[in-house]
Formats: structure tokens, C-alpha cells, sequence
């Protein structure tokens, strides 16, 4: 197995670990961390695919998964923020209660 | 004889002669009632410019005696022109003056016998649009506009006759006579169309196209039919079944007699003196169609007519019924003339007898009038005391009836035996017709002697009512003889003389009754050579013809028999009381039963033709009820069941079936709507399942 493969594996790993977080959970935290657990799997294969790519002298990867950590801080406060606002209003955070605006 | 369109202004314009009573009539009918004298005064008016004109082309016909048509479009079927027209010709002529004299005095008299009456106006226009029909009859030049015409007399016969509808014997022998006529007149159109198409035409002359005319004839006495008879002899036969219901003659006479229920005026001028007399027109207009063999049938039905009725007037006891049998055995005599002698003969009788019945008509309706609506002969006796002037004239109109020597009947009836004595076939008719001749003689004597002679009977007969007259049990007879005019009293009181209004016209008709045969005797021929349109000069060679003088004496001989019977049983003893029973029925009680019951005819036809046609409407409403009612109700019962059955396969299939596509969709849609929760999580897990099967399908496809 080469180590491009081994990353992949382990990334896919993370995502479908993420993905079943996000989908699963109830509660709104989980489902923001499951979010997160699957954008990390999307910067290791970023990483991934740049060191073991035809060009690891470019720091193209590398400005990538930065950029990407960068947003994934701001949209984590944005959905933090959004999930104790939401839990301010119903008090709760459960995901499947808050169905105020369902028609 | 040959036909020609007439510049002549009275031929042009015939046409006012029929036209002006009608439309009298018609002012008439607009009148309020209460107008009496103005309407009567229209209707005589009319009819006295009727008379004028008829004079005038007398005097034409007089001049000309060919035949002078005029000729007019009516309407139009397909590419043939359907064309009327009146025609003057000495037949046309001589009717045309008897009818509007006759009807002139007889609207006269009118006037005095219908005084009382509420009705007055309604009467005059009936007898007003009578006489312009009856014209009409007598000018037609089309067999179409004589039947139109025919038809109309026929319609104001039942007016006239059921005018005192209030009665119910009025009633209904009203439709006694046009039911009975209907059925002739049956015949006659169905002659009518046959006629037509035969020759194309139903005009009688024009210019050689007339179907009266040698072309037609000839064509249809060629053409045979079933059993080799010519077309024109059985057209011939179906025109006379017209003639045979309106003249009353047998098997259609029972609706004469009792037409006798009209007003007395309408029985002298209709059921006497002109509409009964339009069959023999008739004839006589269609003669040239009359072939041989039809001509016999005409003899034969016309003298067994003479002597059918004549038998049954002797047994008679209403005045007015007895007259009326006398009018029924006198038609037979024209139709016999008509049969046996030619149109010539035939008419003459219609002529004088027109004049000497209506004046025996009148002169009973003046007998009435004096006894106070009285009709019983048997309750009447004596009355040439109180009515002297309508005894006088009676007498003339009677013995001009019975063929009393020298009098006006005398040469018209003589001249009718003379021809059917000499006719080739048979000498039956002449025996008949004899007999006929010696009945009308005693009948009229006896009549004479119940009401004119002996002690008078009515007061007697006011006082204490007959029983119901034994002899005439049948309905609407003699039963009920006093039977008050509606709006008019009945009182006890003496007979008395009618007002000069009436015995006028008696006076005038008596005249012709006595005088007008002399413009018919063998010595000076002139009514017969005019008829046939030849010259006449006086000769008393005239009588000398062989057999004329012995038939003269023949039935002068079977005249005086005939009143020497009457005298004999009537006159000898005087009747006394009215309870007294007939002498001829003390000596053959059945026999007079028999014809007092006017040989039970009517009984026979109401068991057979009645009551076959009772049967077949009885047939026809079962027929109707249930076999066609029920092939209706069949159909719509079947309609209402497949409705029932439409409509139930929309309530339940169609209805049914949409409503269950409706919750399918419904349902559809809820179980879809099941998918669209509002939960990301959900959508979510879909869009990550297609991305499973998305990358395993990939991977599938890259394996090798």
C-alpha cells in the first residue's frame, strides 16, 4: 500500500465518521463537530494529495488547508454562535424539536 | 252546345250572386244581437239583389242558351294551376231564380215566424250564408268548388237544424244529418279525386278541357275498372253516394225526417225546397259523366225512394214529419227522372216541387204557429175555420203534391212516369213509382182531414195531454210534441190566423204551385227544350205521342184513388176525439206500427251499422290502451331503466372511479409530502446514500 492510499484510507475513514456524526446526532453540537470531523478529512486529503503530488516543491497544499482551517474556525464561531442563539430561544438544542418553521 | 268565354258583364261577375248573401252573413255575424232588424234586413236585402241578378242572367240564358264559363286561377300545386269558375247555362239559370225566390219569400216569412224568437239575428245569418252556399252549389263550374260550396251547405244544415240546440232531440238530429251526410260525401270525394286523376281537371267545362267535356269522357268511358265497368261509370256511382246522403235518399234518408226539428222556415227552404234538392243538381250537372249502368243504379235507388217513404208517411202523425217523408218519396221521383228521362225531367220536378213544398212547408209552419207550437195532426182537426187563408193555399200546395190534374205536380210527375214507362230495361221503376204516386195522394188526404177538417181538438188536447204516443215509441219522434220554443210562453188559446207577413209568401207559392206546370206540358215543352237548350213552339200534337195520353190517364186514375181512399177512411166519419184511435190502424194494427216505426230502419241501423262502429271504436280504444299504450309504456319503461342504469354506472363507476384516482393521488402525494419533513438530516442522509451509490457505481465501473 503506498502512503498516498494509506491517507486516503484514513481521511475517508475520518469523513465517513464525520458524516454518520452529522447525520445521526441530535444534538446540534455533535452534528457541528461531525461537520468538522469531515471538512479535517477534506484538508488530509489536501495534504495528502500535495506531498505525494508531482509538484511537493510548491506550497500550493499546504496555503490550501490553511485557508480552509481559517474558515472552518469562522464558521464554527458563526455555527456555535447560531446554535446558542437557537438554544436561547427553545431551550433546547435538539435538532430534531426545533421545527418551528416546518410547513 | 260548345262552350265560350263570355264577355257577357252577368258572367263575369256571377259571382255576386252567391256572394252577396255570404257576406250578409258575415255582417251578420258581426251584429249585435240586439240588432234584429238590421241583420234581417241584410239578409233579405241581399238576397232580393241576388234575385235581380238571377233574372238578369236568366234573361242571358234566355238569349244564350250555350254554356258560358269564366275560369280562375286559384292555386298552384307543382307546375298545375288548380282553377275554379262559375258557369251560366240554362240548368245553372233556372236553379239560380227558383232559389233566391224561394229563398226570398221564405226569408219573408221569416220574418213573421220567427218574431218571438231570441235569436232572431243568429237565425238570418245562418239562412244568409245557406243561400250564398247554396248558389254557390248551383253556379260552380268546378267539381272542387261545388263540393267546398256542398260542404257549406251541409255545415249551416246542422246550424239550422240544431238551432233550438236547447233541445236535446234538436241536438241531435242535428248530428244525425251531417253524420248521415258525412258518409255520403265520403263517396263523393273519393269520385272527386279519382275524377281528378283521371282527367287532370275538376273544372266541368272549359274550352274542350273540361272533364265534362267529349275528350275526358271519352278517354274515361274507355278506360275500364274492376268487373268492366268504365272509370266514368264508377265515378259516376261515387258522386251519386254524395247525392244519395244529401237528398236523402234510401239507405242515407233517416237523417231527413228528423231534421224536422229545425225552426219551419229551414224545413221548408233546406230539408225541402233547395239543399235536399242539391243532389239531383248534382246529377244533373255531372250528367254526361253518367253512363248507362250508373243511370240505372240512379233510376232504381230514386223509385224504390218514392215508394219506401211514401209507405212510411202514411203512418206518421207529426205534421212536419209527414211532409218530410212526402219531401224523401219526391227526391226519389227526381232521381228517378233524372234515371230514366234525362236532366230535363229530373228537374222540372225539382222545380215545381220546390215551389209547392216550401209552400207546404210554410203553410205548416203557419198551422204551428196557430195551434201554438203544436205538431200532433191528431190534436189538431178543424182548422179550416180558423185559418182560412192557409187552408186555401194548403190545399193548392197539397194538391199539387198528390199530381191533382192540371196542377203544377201533375205535369212534372206525369212526365217522369211517362219517361219510366217507356224506359227500355225495366218497367219496376213505373210500378214503383205508381204505387208512390197513389200513397201520396191518400197520405196528404189523410193529413188534410186530421188538421183541417172535422171538430177542433186542441183545446181538448191542451187540457188533457195524450199518453205517450203509443206508435212512435223511438226517441225523439212524436213523444214530446208540445215541446215550448226556448224564450217563448205557451198559452191556451184558440188557433188563430198567422200575421200577412207569412200568408204572403203563402199566397205568392200557391200561385206557382197551381200555374207553373204549364211551362212544362207536352203541348208547349218549353221548361224541357230550354233545359236541352232548343227552340219550343206550342203544339197540341205534343200530347199525342204514343202512351203520354194513357200514362196521363193512368195516373189521374191512381190520383182520384188515392183521395177517395183518404176520404174514405178518414173523411167519411169525422174524428172526433184524440184519442180516436187511426182508421188504418183499426184495420191492420201491425202494419201500421210497422210504418209508424218508419220500418224500424233506424232500429236496424242502431243494431247493426251503430253498433259495428260502437264495436270498432270499442276495438280501436283496446287497441289503444293496451297494445299501443303498451308498446308506449314498453319503451318508456325500458327508456327509465337504462337511465336508472346510466345513472347508476356514473354514481358508482365513473363517479367511483374519478373519487378513487382523486385518493390515490392524495395518497400519493401525503406518502411523497412523508419525504419532505423539514429535517436536514434527512435530506442529508438521501443526498449521502445517492453518494454511496454514486462512488460504488464508479468504482464498479473502473474495477478492471
Amino acid at each position: 500500500m503506498t502512503p498516498l492510499a494509506g491517507c486516503l484510507l484514513v481521511s475517508s475513514l475520518l469523513f465517513a465518521i464525520g458524516l454518520a456524526g452529522a447525520l445521526t446526532r441530535r444534538n446540534a453540537i455533535l452534528v457541528l463537530a461531525g461537520i468538522e470531523l469531515m471538512l479535517n478529512a477534506a484538508n488530509l486529503n489536501f495534504i495528502a494529495f500535495w506531498r505525494f503530488g508531482p509538484h511537493p516543491e510548491f506550497l500550493t497544499g499546504l496555503m490550501f488547508v490553511i485557508f480552509s482551517i481559517a474558515v472552518a474556525a469562522a464558521e464554527a464561531a458563526v455555527g456555535l454562535a447560531l446554535i446558542l442563539a437557537i438554544y436561547r430561544h427553545a431551550r433546547t438544542s435538539d435538532v430534531s424539536e426545533i421545527t418551528e418553521m416546518k410547513g | 252546345m260548345m262552350p265560350s268565354v263570355s264577355p257577357v258583364w252577368i258572367v263575369q261577375n256571377l259571382w255576386l250572386i252567391p256572394a252577396l248573401p255570404m257576406v250578409a252573413a258575415g255582417l251578420c255575424a258581426l251584429l249585435k244581437r240586439k240588432e234584429r232588424g238590421l241583420s234581417a234586413g241584410l239578409a233579405i236585402g241581399s238576397m232580393a239583389i241576388s234575385l235581380l241578378l238571377s233574372l238578369k242572367a236568366f234573361a242571358e240564358a234566355l238569349a244564350h242558351p250555350a254554356i258560358q264559363v269564366k275560369i280562375v286561377d286559384w292555386m298552384q300545386f307543382g307546375d298545375q294551376w288548380i282553377q275554379l269558375g262559375w258557369l251560366l247555362d240554362p240548368l245553372a239559370a233556372v236553379m239560380l231564380v227558383m232559389v233566391t225566390f224561394v229563398g226570398l219569400l221564405i226569408f219573408i216569412y221569416s220574418l213573421g215566424y220567427m218574431a218571438h224568437d231570441d235569436n232572431f239575428g243568429r237565425f238570418f245569418c245562418f239562412l244568409s250564408l245557406f243561400a250564398g252556399a247554396m248558389l254557390g252549389v248551383v253556379i260552380a263550374n268546378s267539381l272542387l268548388l261545388l263540393f267546398m260550396c256542398w260542404e257549406v251547405v251541409g255545415l249551416t244544415s246542422y246550424l239550422l237544424i240544431g238551432f233550438w240546440f236547447q233541445r236535446p232531440a234538436a241536438a241531435a238530429a242535428a248530428k244525425k244529418a251531417f253524420i248521415t251526410t258525412r258518409i255520403g260525401d265520403l263517396g263523393l270525394l273519393i269520385g272527386m279525386l279519382w275524377l281528378y286523376s283521371q282527367s287532370g281537371t275538376l273544372v266541368f267545362y272549359n274550352k274542350g278541357f273540361g272533364c265534362l267535356e267529349q275528350g275526358a269522357l271519352t278517354a274515361m268511358a274507355t278506360h275500364a275498372t274492376v268487373a268492366g265497368m268504365a272509370v266514368s261509370t264508377a265515378i259516376g256511382l261515387l258522386i251519386f253516394c254524395g247525392a244519395v246522403g244529401k237528398s236523402g235518399q234510401v239507405p242515407l234518408h233517416v237523417w231527413l225526417p228528423d231534421a224536422m226539428e229545425g225552426p219551419t222556415p229551414v224545413s221548408a227552404l233546406i230539408h225541402a225546397a233547395t239543399m235536399v234538392a242539391a243532389g239531383v243538381y248534382l246529377i244533373a250537372r255531372v250528367y254526361p259523366l253518367m253512363s248507362g249502368a250508373a243511370l240505372e243504379v240512379v233510376a232504381w235507388v230514386g223509385a224504390i225512394t218514392a215508394l219506401f217513404a211514401a209507405c212510411i208517411a202514411v203512418a206518421q202523425n207529426d205534421i212536419k214529419r209527414i211532409l218530410a217523408y212526402s219531401t224523401v218519396s219526391q227526391l226519389g221521383y227526381m232521381m228517378l227522372g233524372l234515371g230514366v228521362g234525362g236532366v230535363a225531367v229530373g228537374m222540372f220536378h225539382l222545380i215545381t216541387h220546390a215551389f209547392f213544398k216550401a209552400l207546404l212547408f210554410l203553410g205548416a209552419g203557419s198551422v204551428i204557429h196557430g195551434c201554438t207550437e203544436e205538431q200532433d195532426i191528431r190534436n189538431m182537426g178543424g182548422l179550416r175555420k180558423f185559418l182560412p187563408v192557409t187552408f186555401a193555399t194548403y190545399s193548392a200546395g197539397m194538391l199539387a203534391l198528390c199530381g191533382f190534374p192540371l196542377f203544377a205536380g201533375f205535369w212534372s210527375k206525369d212526365a217522369i212516369l211517362h219517361s219510366a214507362r217507356d224506359w227500355d230495361l225495366s218497367r219496376g221503376p213505373f210500378y214503383l213509382g205508381a204505387i208512390g204516386a197513389l200513397l201520396t195522394a191518400f197520405y196528404m188526404t189523410r193529413q188534410m182531414y186530421y188538421v183541417f177538417f172535422g171538430p177542433q181538438r186542441l183545446t181538448e188536447a191542451t187540457i188533457t195531454p195524450r199518453a205517450v204516443a203509443k206508435h212512435v215509441p223511438h226517441g225523439n219522434a212524436v213523444e214530446p210534441v208540445v215541446s215550448p220554443r226556448p224564450g217563448e210562453v205557451c198559452a191556451i188559446e184558440d188557433p188563430h190566423e198567422s200575421p200577412a207577413v207569412m200568408t204572403a209568401p203563402l199566397a205568392i207559392l200557391a200561385f206557382f204551385a197551381i200555374f207553373l206546370g204549364f211551362v212544362g206540358t207536352p203541348a208547349w215543352p218549353w221548361f224541357q227544350n230550354f233545359i236541352n237548350g232548343i227552340g219550343v213552339a206550342f203544339a197540341w200534337s205534343g200530347f199525342s205521342e204514343p202512351g203520354l195520353l194513357s200514362t196521363m190517364l193512368i195516373s189521374t186514375l191512381i190520383v182520384f184513388a188515392g183521395l177517395l181512399l183518404g176520404w174514405w177512411f178518414y173523411g167519411r166519419k169525422p174524428i172526433v176525439r184524440v184519442t180516436d184511435p187511426d182508421a188504418l190502424e183499426t184495420l191492420a194494427p201491425p202494419l201500421f206500427r210497422a210504418l209508424g216505426n218508419r220500418l224500424y230502419v233506424d232500429e236496424i241501423y242502431s243494431v247493426t251499422v251503430i253498433a259495428l262502429s260502437r264495436f270498432l271504436a270499442v276495438f280501436a280504444s283496446w287497441l289503444d290502451r293496451f297494445v299501443f299504450g303498451g308498446l308506449v309504456r314498453l319503451v318508456s319503461w325500458t327508456v327509465t331503466g337504462v337511465s336508472w342504469l346510466d345513472a347508476g354506472v356514473d354514481r358508482f363507476v365513473v363517479n367511483g372511479g374519478f373519487d378513487e384516482g382523486c385518493r390515490e393521488v392524495s395518497r400519493g402525494g401525503r406518502l411523497l409530502s412523508r419525504l419532505q419533513n423539514g429535517r436536514v438530516q434527512t435530506y442529508l442522509s438521501v443526498i449521502a446514500a445517492a453518494l454511496v451509490v454514486l462512488a460504488l457505481w464508479l468504482l464498479w465501473g473502473h474495477r478492471g
